[in-house]
């Protein structure tokens, strides 16, 4: 008899929880319609993994933006509360969760991750479920081509891979390059693909592209590789976790060339494993806590005051999404998930801390780029330089006339798509090839 | 020529520590005929209680070999108990069972350790301070040599003649001879068997912890989660050596840690990628387990039926 009830009341369980996925997956406004209580919003990251830097960050940017919107009587009167989700920076897990966050919890809009492998994993569920999904910080093109629910507040790795390609090229005047790359990291393969094209463009040569995975035991191998070629200078589009490891090696062989990276490489841990060995190494990153604009102040003291650290760029960026995703919120009226991501895609001209943030036709923000100095014995991002997307240019300008075309056939191609009954499948199909096309001009026009 | 040098250093450097681990499974496989999965992550214990040797005595700050000899032995101790703990506590209640009961035990062992870690430590990877000044010598041309590298040689060669001594010249290690041997015959002998397999337990997490602390030393990035494919190479290494030979599980190591360096080093020169490091050392164990069963060094058994 009991064994008669734990089964009926399994089965029970099993169909509501079900009915729930259903009621989602169906009807997009369903979870978030405009009520008057709290807005959830979901945050997922990497807590207690190997990137965990990065989503302790990450949470930590959001919070201190959502306290400040808190604070000053919330989003149209109502406040936001977080919900936060660790997905241990696993791809699998950055799936779950997100279906949690969108099936249990039901959020509004979700945030994160830093990773884009995680993000990758986890944006179709909030691409079905139709719930906005910002990513602050990852970079990789194929994020937002998921869906038109998916955006983001960072520039993207064709621009980031050619700022450290130009830097090599024209302030470093590097003939010969060296890639070493995370061979899992969808993030490293990006850049890797990126510098090496720019990097061509601009005369250079890249002699070898050696790879790695997050296990290995060491990196001696690949460098006592590199080291035969004897590179100008060595990008390695890659984690804290692993970098601070590889510099340490690279000097130890006796490699003493300029070592190259992206923001991958900016978390307080890489001073620790890395040490003195990360002399002479230059990273792009979004954004310097030294710049003395009053904004970025203003930012780096609350955060310093709340954590008593200093904000890396994931902080920073995560701060820009939380003010973005309330900005839209406000201009939506309300939590309607397709008015609130059409708010969210519209974002133009939004002051960040991060610089100015204007999304285009993928849902990418334009921005320039810093590139950093490392300064191992302050354990400090020096600023070095900043270097501007082509056709933009200092004091930053988003709106040419070129983005503005853009944008236009963008909002054309959306509002086509929510009319039309085509499958889920097939919509994003069409999405895709739509936004593969955008990023393409997008790039020419950089170019 | 020196580029060759170099790979051969940097493949047996790591070689070494994939034979210190593979010792502690060649070992536990002679004596009990159990495959002990949670060895892998002894090595990553050791690691982390060297760690918190070195921090809380404050042999971070200032290097020394004095702090560096109390970590590695210190770390090997700690490790040593946990050893015994868990086959106190976790594989002699099962013993009595069927091997299989003792194998799964041993990989939910091998979980619990990961994520008990996870839990307290949080997957964060942690750097390992450096104990002693790492300096570089240049052999000839190119090729160079790091205290830490010739650290792992020096230490690793010293424990290992050390295991021989144990093994072959003390009463203990006539007696683990014997219970490898066979059990309960020892047991009949008047040998305490229970004694045997806890000391035996001791000294392969010894040998692991001090294979932790010396990759810590070269590669200073220590988290939760490094035990799963160092230990998984090593077992490969006790394998292809020979499972239950001693011997055969430090030829095993060197020889995984020399053929995935090469494999990165020349490998696309034949067409493998460099990437398919971790794929060679198991290839090379299937290709072992078609033509020799019983591992480079391992004698074959006639099993009656």
């Amino acid at each position: 008899m009991k064994n008669f009830f734990l089964a009926f009341s399994l089965i029970f369980s099993i169909l509501l929880s079900s009915a729930c996925v259903d009621k989602s997956a169906n009807s997009g406004t369903a979870t978030t319609g405009d009520g008057t209580g709290d807005i959830k919003v979901g945050v997922y990251g990497d807590l207690t993994g190997q990137t965990s830097s990065f989503g302790q960050s990450t949470i930590n940017g959001i919070r201190l933006a959502v306290d400040e919107i808190n604070a000053a009587g919330g989003v149209s009167g109502r406040k936001i509360t977080l919900v936060s989700e660790d997905d241990q920076g696993r791809p699998e897990q950055a799936t779950t969760v997100v279906q949690k966050l969108v099936n249990q919890d039901k959020v509004s809009a979700i945030l994160g991750e830093v990773a884009s492998t995680n993000s990758l994993a986890a944006a179709p569920v909030a691409q079905g479920a139709r719930i906005p999904m910002i990513t602050p910080s990852s970079t990789n093109p194929k994020v937002t081509e998921v869906g038109d629910y998916i955006s983001r507040v960072c520039f993207i790795d064709p621009f980031q891979g050619s700022t450290m390609a130009k830097f090599a090229a024209k302030s470093l005047n590097a003939k010969t390059a060296a890639i070493l790359g995370d061979v899992n990291s969808d993030y490293s393969k990006g850049l890797t693909q990126f510098f090496e094209q720019e990097f061509t463009k601009n005369g250079g040569q890249v002699v070898t592209k050696e790879a790695y995975t997050q296990n290995d035991p060491d990196f001696k191998a690949q460098l006592t590789k590199i080291r035969n070629l004897n590179p100008d200078v060595i990008y390695i589009p890659g984690y804290y976790g692993q970098v601070g490891i590889i510099a340490r090696q690279a000097r130890e062989l006796g490699m003493n060339m300029p070592l190259l990276g992206g923001d991958g490489w900016d978390s307080p841990e890489l001073w620790k494993l890395g040490g003195e060995s990360l002399k002479n190494s230059y990273i792009s990153n979004h954004y310097s806590a030294e710049n003395p604009a009053p904004e970025i102040q203003n930012f780096v003291k609350a955060y310093q005051a709340k954590y008593n650290t200093v904000p890396d760029s994931l902080a920073a960026l995560a701060y820009d999404a939380a003010k973005v995703l309330a900005d839209a919120i406000r201009r939506a009226g309300g939590t309607d998930s397709a008015k609130l991501k059409d708010a969210i895609n519209q974002t133009r001209d939004f002051k960040g801390v991060t610089g100015t943030i204007t999304l285009d036709a993928s849902r990418n923000a334009i921005k320039p780029a810093v590139v950093l100095e490392l300064n191992p014995s302050a354990s400090k991002f020096a600023f070095k330089e900043t270097i501007y997307p082509e056709g933009m240019s200092a004091p930053t300008d988003a709106t040419t006339s070129n983005t503005n075309m853009m944008m236009n056939t963008n909002q054309i191609s959306n509002a086509n798509m929510m009319n039309s009954n085509m499958t889920n499948s097939t919509q994003m199909n069409s999405n895709m090839t739509n936004s593969t096309s955008n990023i393409n001009s997008t790039m020419n026009a950089n170019r | 020529m020196d580029t060759f040098v170099q790979q051969l250093i940097n493949g047996l450097t790591i070689g070494s520590i994939y034979a210190l681990i593979a010792l502690g499974y060649t070992m536990v496989y002679g004596i009990l005929r159990l495959i002990n999965f949670a060895h892998g992550d002894i090595y990553m214990v050791g690691a982390y209680a060297g760690f918190i040797l070195a921090t809380s005595m404050g042999f971070a700050a200032n290097p020394s070999a004095f702090g560096f000899v109390i970590t590695l032995v210190g770390a090997m101790a700690i490790a040593a108990g946990i050893g015994m703990a868990i086959e106190r506590f976790a594989y002699r209640p099962v013993r009595k069972f069927s091997k299989m009961t003792t194998l799964i035990t041993a990989i939910g062992m091998s979980l619990l350790i990961e994520y008990l870690f996870v839990f307290i430590f949080s997957g964060t990877p942690r750097s390992f301070p450096q104990l002693i000044t790492n300096d570089n010598y240049t052999l000839f041309g190119n090729a160079t040599i790091s205290t830490s590298q010739i650290l792992i040689f020096v230490v690793s060669i010293l424990l290992m003649i050390l295991l021989q001594y144990i093994i072959f010249y003390t009463k203990i290690g006539k007696a683990m001879r014997a219970v490898s041997f066979n059990l309960n015959s020892a047991k009949l002998m008047g040998i305490n068997t229970n004694f045997v397999i806890a000391f035996t337990f001791a000294l392969g997490s010894a040998l692991a912890a001090a294979g932790g602390v010396l990759t810590a030393q070269y590669n200073p990035k220590i988290e939760p989660l490094m035990g799963i494919i160092t230990g998984l190479k090593a077992f490969v290494a006790a394998v292809l050596g020979g499972i239950g030979n001693i011997p055969g599980a430090v030829l095993g190591g060197l020889l995984i840690g020399a053929a995935e360096t090469l494999v990165v080093g020349y490998g696309s020169a034949i067409g493998i990628p460099s990437t398919y490091r971790d794929a060679v050392a198991f290839a090379i164990l299937i290709l072992v387990l078609l033509v020799r069963p019983a591992g480079l060094l391992g004698s074959n058994v006639q099993e009656k039926v």
